[in-house]
């Protein structure tokens, strides 16, 4: 009774799986081959090829501009690593003062909401150029005045109303009966959103914040346009000065090389929340 | 052979974890089977892989005469000849309760949106839902809700219908509302196997009722053999716990 022995049919029938998965294998990989050999050869055998992959995929100019290309990258990795905590903690409060219900707390929401509107809408490059130039013609005491610094305010500021508006979403996708649930455990709103609401949202707009700062990553390139040297001026510089544009398509694989590990590293996490509350329901 | 569905030897694990063995189960047209038994026992495990959402580990099930768990077995077209209602309701809650319920008559079936909606409407009405068409179910109660949930399974016309627990989630006033649709369903020689925590209704409407313990139907036989002279002892236990809770309380249906 205890020590079971799968039947013949059940053998059979195991058989028959490992022949379809097998198969669907196979499948899997044939049509990977046949639509990646064709993609490359219609690259490859397009007219043009020859002169773009010389001015484009040169190895020689590949080496060349890589140290120059790797020590200016440091700027890009400075930038968004100091700018994604910000605009997280930015971007959760503005989208924590828009839910605020108290009385006194409206001209908060109100800037709030200002906020996300002016700055959503601005592109972020004249953003980056307008503080990078025009706040340090203020000549405000007691902050720094490098084009560095405002550059990265302006990042924070621009993400800061996107990620907002992320969280925003994500809060008001909670279902009202949680709120409810936590109040009549007596908690109080703020409670509520810190220990209930929050925590549910944040989980389910981890996708979309990945996105945000994938974005983000990229676009502290936008910096080059005040002349700071991140990677995407030592690239376009190099490109200039030799006529040959590899450089800029080394710049863009360190970008790629910087956003894949994130983007992996985020999916590992969700999927082991999701494991972990969904345990058994189907 | 000639019945509806045919089990044999079913069995399902996780892991180490044998959750069904040696199940066999044998359902004709019209008959209406209740699974009983305590929670864990494998019941809902069992309607699961009825409706093949669960891929067994042994045995044969057999549906209208062909068997249903071969892996080369098309699981849409069989399902399609299945209905299933789950505790949890399971609605679309972006869909109105019409379009919850002629979404696969719709898609699955082909069926026309004219003929699906007044197919749907003669459900709905049959079921004292007629007012609720155009509603969202968040708006209805759950017993209105569980109610749409059957009149959706319904809908496409199904040979079998699995029922798993679909009270369970209810308040008491609601449950007897959501009974009636199935006695009624029961009564029109609807067949159906149900999973179910109320006694007093699967003794009135089951034809056969089988009682699972550890994964295993220790018993099966009609109400009046189960429910009153049970062979097995853990049959008995499980009885008096559900029908005297608190141990000896008063006479009267359990919950």
């Amino acid at each position: 009774m205890t020590d079971w022995q799968p039947s013949a049919r059940e053998q059979e029938r195991r058989q028959v799986r490992r022949g379809l998965h097998r198969r669907s294998l196979t499948l899997a990989s044939a049509a990977t081959v046949v639509v990646f050999g064709l993609l490359a050869l219609g690259t490859v055998s397009s007219p043009g090829w020859p002169s773009v992959q010389e001015l484009f995929f040169n190895a020689d100019h590949a080496r060349e501009a890589l140290p120059s290309i790797w020590e200016a990258f440091w700027i890009n990795v400075k930038l968004f690593m100091i700018a994604e905590p910000l605009i997280l903690i930015l971007g959760l409060a503005v989208a924590l003062a828009r839910q605020a219900r108290t009385p006194v707390l409206t001209p908060v929401r109100l800037l709030a909401v200002f906020y996300t509107d002016l700055f959503r809408g601005v592109p972020t490059i004249l953003l980056v150029v307008l503080f990078a130039f025009g706040m340090p013609a203020l000549q405000l005491q007691g902050v720094p005045n490098s084009l560095f610094f405002w550059a990265l305010v302006a990042l924070v500021i621009s993400y800061g109303a996107y990620v907002a508006e992320v969280f925003r979403a994500g809060i008001e996708s909670i279902h009202p009966s949680q709120l409810a649930s936590a109040e009549t455990l007596g908690l109080s709103r703020a409670q509520a959103m810190r220990y209930v609401v929050v925590p549910q949202a944040v989980r389910r707009v981890v996708p979309p914040l990945l996105n945000d700062f994938v974005s983000l990553q990229k676009d502290t390139a936008l910096v080059s346009t005040v002349g700071i040297f991140d990677a995407a001026f030592a690239a376009r510089d190099y490109a200039n000065y030799n006529f040959n544009y590899t450089s800029l398509v080394v710049v863009a694989v360190f970008f790629i090389a910087l956003t894949i590990p994130l983007a992996r590293l985020t999916d590992r996490l969700q999927r082991r929340l999701v494991e972990r509350e969904r345990a058994g329901a189907r | 052979m000639s019945g509806l569905l045919h089990v044999a030897g079913l069995r399902k694990s996780y892991g180490d974890k044998v959750v069904l063995a040696d199940i066999d189960l044998d359902v004709a047209a019209g008959d209406v089977v209740c699974l009983i038994g305590s929670s864990g026992s494998g019941k809902s495990t069992l309607l699961r892989c009825l409706n093949l959402l669960e891929e067994v580990d042994d045995g044969v099930i057999e549906f209208q005469g062909r068997e249903i768990s071969d892996p080369r077995v098309d699981q849409r077209e069989v399902r399609s000849r299945m209905g299933m209602v789950f505790q949890a309701y399971n609605l679309f809650p972006h869909l109105t309760v019409l379009d919850n319920i002629t979404l696969a008559p719709r898609k699955v079936h082909g069926v026309g949106r004219r003929e699906a909606k007044a197919r749907a409407l003669e459900l709905l009405e049959q079921f004292g839902l007629a007012d609720k068409a155009q509603a969202h179910p968040d708006q209805l109660s759950g017993g209105q809700q569980q109610r749409v949930a059957l009149v959706r399974a319904l809908a496409t016309g199904p040979s079998l219908l699995l029922l798993d627990e679909i009270t369970a989630a209810l308040d008491p006033e609601l449950v007897g509302d959501v009974l009636a649709s199935v006695r009624e369903l029961a009564a029109e020689g609807t067949t159906m196997v149900l999973a179910t925590h109320e006694m007093a209704f699967a003794r009135d409407v089951a034809t056969r009722v089988c009682f699972l313990h550890d994964g295993r139907i220790l018993e099966q036989g009609t109400p009046a053999e189960i429910f009153t002279a049970p062979r097995e002892e853990r049959t008995r236990q499980f009885l008096s716990r559900v029908l005297h809770p608190g141990h000896e309380a008063s006479e009267g249906s359990g919950a």
